[in-house]
């Protein structure tokens, strides 16, 4: 997208990636892939691949789920996560995870798609 | 100038058999009738949506099933914000002239017309389809996320949320409308089936079916008035990934608009009408709103200053997590109850003295708020 280069695949479309998008003009960092810069409005964010490392900001362990597919993973936890990059996303992450613990990414299958999953650092 | 003149409500629950048409239409006549109006003098209408018959005219579906031909009318969506965003719409509109009685309405059969896993799903669609969607988040776990970051920050456990959920049981058993009748303790809620944790079933609202609807007027037509203070809304993110700090949400914003625009302090309020689609939800949004300082709401249930009989009764018919929960006209229920309270008709829920309301309500994920203060004119 940036420079007119094509966007870097990533677990959004199968790819075992986490991409943000960075803005040239006023430094913003953003998750959610846009043309433009959502805080200053400028054209074409550079886009650039995460390291997967991160700290716990929330977490939620679903017990509950709404279909049969999303249902045969029961108990999975939904995490929040903040980037060493800066910016922050939405992931799984190992059911006894704790707000404030540092993580890593990988990836795993769920309901039949790749979803990054973080588990903690290994020191 | 401009004065809520009816109300109506259904009762929440199941009503097997009813359309979202039906609902609303049974609480459109009911506002219409209490406030002395007939039909024909109806020139306005606002409706919400029903997750269960989407349409892309509601509110043309609405009238013409109804029988009224208005001057002005669409829908509004703004998830759990909606009842009170249209009343604030409808208040501008009678100020400005537009219409002279606008009827606000929400209906809808989500609990017997779709299954809970429909109703679920079509929920937890407020996430983002590409970033979030995809992970399996629910509309608990979305609210679960934010409170393990509250508890967190604020020192919050699960037995001080838990005591919302009792506490709108208690005033629930006092409605004839409410969806639920029997007593529970904190321990109940403890013991209650996981859901999205911290959450559990107990401090989730249910799904219901139901109607509410209110009638916004230029002029009073009976002798108590209940009159639009001031209002405001707040809206910072859509997507919880995307919200703000926990101390630079939305409600801390309209409250501040709202209190700006009509002089109105904190300290003046005499009834609260706040939006409790979780027990976190009404936990953090006392305490955003400044009803309670940071952290001590719960302390302030067990008090007894939320109560009935309190310093602060707040939502005495139950409110979502007991009352129910319809979609848009769930949260109007709360206006509805706040409105019989301000005229003196809220038969043995009826508190002392409710002559200055603060009503809030929040759609999405803390995404969307609207702070709306009434009062009572003689």
């Amino acid at each position: 997208m940036s420079n007119g280069k094509p966007a870097l695949a990533d677990w959004t479309t199968g790819a075992e990636a986490i991409v943000y998008q960075s803005c040239a003009a006023c430094g913003n960092l953003q998750y959610f892939r846009r043309s433009f810069c959502v805080a200053c409005g400028a054209p074409d964010p550079a886009e650039q691949r995460a390291s997967g490392e991160a700290t716990v900001y929330a977490t939620s362990l679903v017990c509950r789920a709404a279909t049969p597919e999303t249902r045969a993973h029961v108990p999975y936890n939904i995490v929040l996560v903040d980037t060493v990059e800066g910016f922050r996303m939405m992931a799984h992450g190992d059911n006894d995870l704790s707000i404030g613990d540092k993580v890593t990414a990988r990836f795993a299958r769920f309901a039949g798609r790749l979803v990054p999953y973080f588990a903690r650092t290994k020191s | 100038m401009s004065f809520i003149t009816g109300v109506g409500l259904t009762a929440f629950g199941r009503h097997e058999g009813s359309s979202s048409l039906d609902l609303m239409s049974k609480a459109a006549e009911l506002a219409i009738a209490d406030a002395g109006l007939k039909r024909s003098e109806i020139d306005g209408i606002l409706c919400g949506y029903s997750t269960v018959a989407p349409h892309i005219m509601l509110a043309t579906v609405f009238a013409e099933h109804f029988g009224i031909r208005p001057a002005y009318t669409h829908a509004v969506q703004v998830g759990g914000a909606t009842g009170l965003a249209m009343t604030m719409l409808a208040h501008h509109l009678v100020e400005a002239g537009i219409a002279k009685h606008v009827l606000v309405v929400g209906g809808e059969n989500r609990l017997t017309g779709q299954s809970r896993d429909a109703s679920i799903l079509a929920l937890a669609q407020v996430g983002h389809p590409d970033y979030e969607v995809p992970l399996g988040p629910t509309i608990p776990a979305y609210y679960g996320l934010v409170a393990s970051r509250y508890m967190h920050e604020y020192g919050v456990t699960q037995q001080d949320l838990a005591e919302f959920a009792v506490l709108m049981r208690r005033h629930a058993l006092t409605h004839p409308g409410a969806q639920f009748h029997d007593a529970i303790t904190v321990a109940d809620v403890m013991a209650s089936k996981p859901v999205a944790l911290p959450l559990k079933l107990l401090d989730c609202c249910p799904v219901s079916d139901g109607g509410a609807a209110f009638v916004v007027s230029r002029e009073h037509t009976g002798e108590a008035g209940v009159r639009v203070l001031g209002c405001a809304q707040a809206h910072t993110h859509q997507h919880v990934t995307a919200a703000p700090a926990l101390s630079e949400l939305g409600a801390e914003i309209s409250i501040a608009r709202a209190k700006a625009e009509c002089g109105v302090a904190i300290s003046d309020v005499r009834y609260a009408g706040v939006y409790d689609s979780f027990t976190i939800t009404l936990a953090m949004l006392l305490e955003d709103l400044g009803l309670a300082g940071r952290g001590e709401a719960a302390a302030q249930v067990r008090a007894g200053h939320f109560s009935r009989d309190g310093a602060m009764p707040l939502n005495t018919h139950g409110g979502l997590l007991s009352y129910g929960h319809c979609g848009v006209g769930g949260a109007m229920a709360h206006l509805v109850e706040t409105h019989l309270q301000m005229t003196g008709r809220a038969g043995h829920r009826q508190v002392r003295d409710a002559s200055i309301a603060l009503l809030h309500g929040d759609g999405g994920v803390l995404s969307s708020h609207v702070s709306m203060f009434l009062e009572r004119m003689r």
